[in-house]
């Protein structure tokens, strides 16, 4: 199986790889695959919270190289975007900028995955910041 | 010109010995004996016909048999279909059950499934977590229908070494023909089929420094063994075996197996004393696990499968650039199964997932073991940087507690 030159060059030199603070209120948390399967992918983004851009983010990866190069690439594509725009990455455009073949196709829907799990746990963790907000600001309430 | 990867996939296949080349050089153009050993009636047939016999006779010796028990097949895999499909329907009438074990060679657990099709009725014996069989496990499941064992003499994937001898001794006794497939024990252990006890034996060339696409079984004379053909045609090999031989490819065969028995028994202790270096090498890395027992007698010396926990092995091949190797890791196969090997010994998926494969061989030096050590640990370290598992294994998380969303 020869590996497309995108595929060992992410895997070489793999930008963004490392952790954000899982407790920061503006970051979400997103962990994807199992074991078992040979893919875990966790992917951690920082959102501004009023122009809900992702400043920041961060991956690391448990898998084959293809697998690694999708969550490499992937996190590339989300910073600077929007959480809106961030859930419309396809995992076809994944595989077609990687040229992965036919076999790897699931690494490249396990990154979609992974950024959408990532957005999820933020809007909740954001819903809950001001829940919690609205609560507090109501009359009456200790 | 860039550099060749360190070789270290021994097992998959091995380069022909230039010994090996040079013979068979003589066998293929007008200036050498490039006739059809089957043409009785003139000298280009003779000469062929003598190289040939030569050849079997160096095979023969190499295990410990008779010239006349070696059949010429096309590899390992020829000699396990015509084994395993020749006694299954030649013994037939007598019963149909038929004993093997899980850890096969697909070449050997493919030609079972295809049997069950047919009618034939097969126990798939389970190994311990060593990766070794026992005997009684084998004396449980005898059944007077019981025609045909088999079991493989040494392991491709783990390289642990069956008790053929002993396994031989219960289906002699209890009149069941053994079967042993010892494509990756020729040469590296001693063999002899009188010892064994083995009814039908599979070998092949290209592990031992000989050509791809050339093999032998070898079939018991005293008790006379029977097959039905699967190769049916010109009748060559006593009927057993139809095909134009390739003179070029036997003496090639019988070069590389008179090589193979030369060199064994230093070639044992000098791999042996590799594969530790290696092993002693990768001691730097925590949570590296070998899979396959390692006792002496029990382990070919050739062969290491270890796990690198929290690393995934297709991703850790692809870091290793200077190095060959394989992995039992499911990203690997076309079938996306992690190696049924390591799953038969009860590993689980991310045992198989973070395997490597080495295989030492005759070319093996040293320094490469060195080179490959110093490659590993780099690679393995800067894998495990990358590794959502390893992140959560150092911050002291038990990994079966997590919910994973897969």
């Amino acid at each position: 199986m020869a590996y497309s030159d995108k595929v060992l060059q992410y895997n070489e030199n793999p930008k963004h790889v490392g952790s954000l603070d899982s407790n920061h209120p503006h970051v979400g948390n997103g962990l994807v695959g199992a074991p078992a399967c040979g893919d875990v992918m966790k992917l951690q983004i920082q959102v501004n919270p009023e122009s809900k851009v992702i400043e920041t983010a961060k991956f690391k990866t448990y898998g084959c190289g293809s697998a690694i190069a999708s969550s490499a690439l992937l996190t590339e594509w989300v910073i600077g975007k929007t959480l809106d725009e961030a859930k419309e990455i396809k995992n076809r455009a994944i595989a077609q900028a990687l040229a992965l073949p036919p076999v790897k196709l699931h690494c490249s829907i396990l990154a979609e995955d992974a950024i959408r799990s990532a957005i999820a746990d933020y809007t909740a963790k954001a819903a809950l910041r001001e829940g919690l907000a609205q609560e507090a600001s109501q009359p009456g309430k200790p | 010109m860039e550099k060749k990867p360190i070789y270290l996939d021994y097992a998959a296949t091995s380069p022909l010995d230039p010994s090996v080349l040079d013979r068979m050089l003589g066998y293929l153009t007008a200036e050498g004996h490039f006739g059809n050993a089957g043409s009785r009636s003139h000298w280009f047939g003779w000469q062929a016909e003598e190289a040939v016999e030569e050849a079997r006779g160096q095979v023969a010796t190499a295990i410990g048999a008779d010239p006349r028990e070696i059949f010429f097949t096309s590899g390992a895999t020829e000699s396990n279909n015509l084994a395993i499909k020749g006694a299954a329907q030649m013994y037939a009438p007598r019963g149909k059950h038929l004993i093997t074990v899980s850890t096969e060679h697909k070449a050997v657990l493919d030609v079972f499934r295809y049997l069950e099709t047919q009618g034939y009725s097969v126990t798939y014996l389970v190994p311990d977590a060593e990766g070794l069989i026992r005997v009684d496990q084998i004396a449980e499941v005898l059944r007077p229908e019981t025609r045909l064992v088999s079991v493989m003499l040494v392991n491709n994937e783990i390289g642990v070494v069956q008790p053929i001898a002993d396994i031989g001794r219960l289906c002699r006794e209890k009149g069941v023909l053994l079967h042993v497939d010892a494509a990756q024990a020729l040469g590296k252990v001693p063999l002899s089929v009188e010892a064994l006890q083995a009814d039908l034996l599979s070998l092949s060339a290209h592990k031992i420094y000989g050509p791809k696409g050339i093999g032998a079984l070898y079939v018991r004379r005293k008790p006379r063994v029977r097959l039905t053909p699967q190769m049916h045609g010109g009748g060559q090999e006593r009927g057993l075996r139809s095909g134009t031989l390739p003179v070029h490819q036997i003496v090639g065969f019988g070069q590389a197996c008179q090589l193979a028995v030369e060199r064994q028994p230093q070639e044992s202790l000098r791999l042996q004393s590799l594969k530790e270096r290696l092993w002693k090498g990768m001691q730097s890395l925590e949570a590296v696990y070998l899979n396959g027992t390692q006792q002496a007698q029990k382990s070919v010396p050739n062969i290491l499968n270890a796990s690198f926990a929290y690393v995934e092995g297709e991703s850790l091949m692809m870091a290793l650039k200077g190095i060959a190797v394989s992995s039992g890791s499911a990203c690997t196969s076309s079938s996306l199964e992690p190696s049924y090997v390591l799953t038969a010994l009860g590993k689980p998926a991310e045992v198989a997932h973070s395997s490597i494969r080495f295989s030492l061989g005759y070319y093996t030096t040293e320094s490469e073991i060195d080179e490959v050590n110093k490659q590993l640990i780099e690679s393995v370290n800067r894998l495990r940087e990358m590794s959502p598992l390893w992140e959560l294994y150092q911050n002291g998380v038990d990994l079966k507690t997590i919910q994973w969303k897969p």
